[in-house]
């Protein structure tokens, strides 16, 4: 059974799936494409038409291209410490040794923890009057006294990207660690018997069967990564001096703090924009990636 | 179609109420709280038993969110009619109002209490000669002292301008009892705005004319200018640029500052041996004045709890708010945050054990100076914190960061 026939059921079983996403995704896209050709208020006025005003004023303002830069260093360097950290757990827990399933069950538990829990816990870590992190420093003789992480420009972002590594790091390992499974064992033995060391090993034997999973963790985490507001949100709510505002937390303050839906919405499909590019020019890399590795 | 759906679910409630014999029609009212400085969760809790015990018919489901939460969410949920009461700052009402959020309520205020509320009071809940609600927590920012670390410094009183106040730090500082000896809330948060005002206040500085920003020069230069000399001359806790209220009160009630500008709500509670270190070593008089400008100085931190547009029961909620903010209620919960009403202050029931910060708000409360009125003040706002903290930080001279804000303030 082929041809039109299987067609016309297959679009008539995903009818009421696609009727569902319609009403709940594709309806307030349209509305808040709508909207961000608009000076419309969060409340009171829907507001007038203005063109490509919002789109205009926001791509030319300083605080949209200081913060896009923000983000941008955020999503890099969180991304690929999470990747590299990652698959070197994930190749860890891959060994054979006693315990390794409670260690795997363990390695969960940060990324199962919600974000909020997560970024109040990091922010005790870093309290610069009575933090671990502070603590532990001083007394093993690095720091002298006491400091302040999150209150200087010049540790804040490094800061979040340590708890947003740490937080999300286990999804890569997960998505590795199964990866690693497929690996062919007589492969890896003949390898070693060819002599290829550790580093080659890995290089041309096992990272050519992982790297298809992995592009799929890098699209996830590089979105994910592209639109963070809660740990931000609760570490430093964008400071000091917004040195850690990004994309999501400016979209925030310009629809809700400020209550300018008009140019919120224009600043948010900036943003889908952006992560859809993205995620489209991965989507290339990894059809090009999964057809070499054959 | 939802909607249709949602109704016959209702009717269907109803039927089925009609037929179980029920004593009351339950009235439910969502109110919306803070967690954090004035009056406690426990505090608010108990307060509302006693309303529902009074009122058997209305359930109050109460709601704390951080006050930085506050405002967003009031906003946000009047979309989908989620709160009857919420707790507002002296802040909103011009927005709330602009934006019909909050009813005006100015037909149900009694002359009982016009004329026994603080006249100070009302301009927290006021927009353009309308009433928005009651004024609930009457606050300002009070200077408080650690009496030991003082008496150890040799100094016999409490500074009383903030020239006075940086000298003295220095004697506690270069005398080694403390290294950085005054903390602050300077966080970029609507805290920071409240320490800029006080001083604003202090250097008679104003922050708009005629519509339009002033702050940049005169008294709101003077005042950052004064923080930022405290913050780089060592003499404030460097960490106050991450700092919020419930942070400044951990570190003076620590002992690890001399002193410390904050609410009413931390007198008591760092009077506290429970929660405190320096129980019975708390001081605390009128935030200072400037030589020549002020004696004291103050701002307006009051808030108010207002009915919403959306409510389904005005009447029920409006009542909620009258108990929330009787005299009765605020007397027997006076430790705290103090009370609105003129002749608490002379009730011993509500002085005894306090009478210092009761003598520091009769002097305080009078000498209030507000924040900008403007429907555009969460801009102006965050404009201003973005200034202080690039100030702070050396990134701008507190000329060029005030100059910024007024240009980014939307005004």
């Amino acid at each position: 059974m082929s041809g039109p026939f299987m067609t016309t059921r297959a679009w008539l079983l995903m009818l009421p799936l696609l009727a569902v996403m319609v009403a709940v995704i594709g309806w307030p896209l349209v509305s808040t494409v709508g909207l961000s050709f608009t000076d419309a208020k969060l409340v009171g006025t829907s507001g007038s038409f203005v063109g490509f005003d919002n789109y205009a004023k926001m791509l030319s303002s300083s605080n949209f291209q200081r913060t896009l830069y923000t983000t941008a260093w955020f999503a890099i360097v969180s991304v690929t410490a999470e990747m590299i950290i990652g698959v070197l757990a994930a190749l860890l827990l891959n060994q054979e040794f006693h315990g390794r399933f409670v260690l795997r069950a363990l390695m969960i538990l940060p990324w199962a923890l919600p974000t909020v829990v997560n970024a109040t816990l990091w922010r005790l870590i870093y309290n610069p009057e009575y933090g671990a992190l502070n603590a532990a420093l001083t007394q093993i003789g690095v720091l002298d006294s006491y400091r302040s992480w999150l209150g200087e420009p010049a540790t804040a972002m490094t800061a979040l990207i340590v708890a947003d590594t740490w937080k999300n790091f286990p999804l890569v390992t997960l998505i590795a660690l199964a990866a690693l499974q497929a690996v062919p064992r007589d492969i890896k033995a003949a390898a070693l018997v060819d002599g290829a060391g550790p580093f080659a090993r890995f290089r041309f034997v096992t990272l050519p069967f992982i790297v298809g999973p992995l592009m799929v963790a890098l699209v996830l985490r590089t979105i994910e990564a592209f639109k963070v507001f809660d740990i931000i949100w609760v570490m430093t709510r964008g400071g000091p001096a917004n040195s850690t505002r990004t994309l999501s937390i400016l979209v925030y303050q310009e629809a809700f703090s400020f209550q300018r839906a008009g140019s919120g919405a224009s600043l948010a499909l900036i943003v889908t924009l952006l992560v859809s590019v993205l995620a489209a020019s991965y989507a290339v890399l990894v059809r090009k990636t999964a057809g070499s590795a054959r | 179609m939802l909607k249709s759906i949602s109704r016959t679910l209702l009717g269907v409630v109803f039927a089925g109420g009609f037929m179980v014999p029920h004593a009351f029609a339950e009235t439910s009212l969502n109110a919306l709280f803070m967690a954090q400085a004035a009056y406690s969760e426990d505090d608010v809790r108990a307060m509302t038993e006693a309303f529902t015990k009074a009122n058997p018919g209305i359930k109050v489901n109460l709601e704390f969110v951080p006050y930085e939460g506050l405002h967003d969410k009031t906003v946000l949920a009047q979309g989908s009619g989620g709160y009857d009461v919420v707790l507002f700052d002296v802040i909103w009402p011009a927005e709330y109002a602009t934006n019909n959020i909050l009813v005006d309520i100015s037909s149900r205020i009694t002359d009982e209490m016009k004329k026994g509320v603080l006249p100070g009071a009302w301009t927290t809940v006021q927009y353009d000669g309308k009433s928005y609600g009651m004024p609930w927590i009457l606050d300002t920012k009070y200077l408080f002292y650690n009496k030991e670390i003082l008496e150890k410094a040799g100094i016999t009183a409490p500074p009383k301008t903030w020239d006075e106040l940086a000298e003295q730090a220095k004697i506690v500082k270069d005398k080694g009892l403390l290294a950085t000896p005054i903390v602050w809330s300077w966080a970029q948060a609507e805290a920071a705005i409240c320490d800029y005002t006080t001083l604003v206040s202090a250097y008679g500085g104003e922050f708009l004319k005629d519509g339009k920003p002033a702050f940049q020069s005169g008294g709101g230069l003077d005042a950052l200018n004064y923080m930022v000399t405290s913050y780089k001359s060592g003499l404030t806790n460097p960490n106050s640029k991450e700092f919020l209220e419930e942070d400044v009160r951990k570190v003076f009630q620590n002992g690890e500052a001399a002193f410390a500008l904050n609410w009413t709500y931390m007198y008591n509670l760092a009077n506290d041996p429970k929660e405190s270190k320096v129980a019975g070593k708390v001081g605390i008089v009128p935030a200072p004045g400037v030589a020549g400008k002020s004696e004291i100085s103050a701002m307006n931190g009051s808030m108010g709890l207002g009915v919403t547009t959306t409510s389904k029961h005005p009447d029920e909620a409006w009542k909620f708010v009258v108990h929330m903010t009787s005299q009765a209620t605020q007397n027997e919960y006076a430790k705290l945050s103090l009370p609105i009403w003129a002749s608490s202050y002379e009730d011993a029931a509500v002085t005894k054990g306090q009478e210092d910060l009761i003598a520091a708000a009769k002097l305080g409360l009078a000498a209030m100076y507000p924040r900008p009125t403007t429907p555009k003040y969460q801009e102006l706002s965050t404009a201003l914190q973005q200034a202080i903290q690039e100030a702070l930080l050396d990134q701008a001279s507190p000329e060029d960061a005030l100059k910024t804000a007024a240009e980014n303030s939307g005004l």
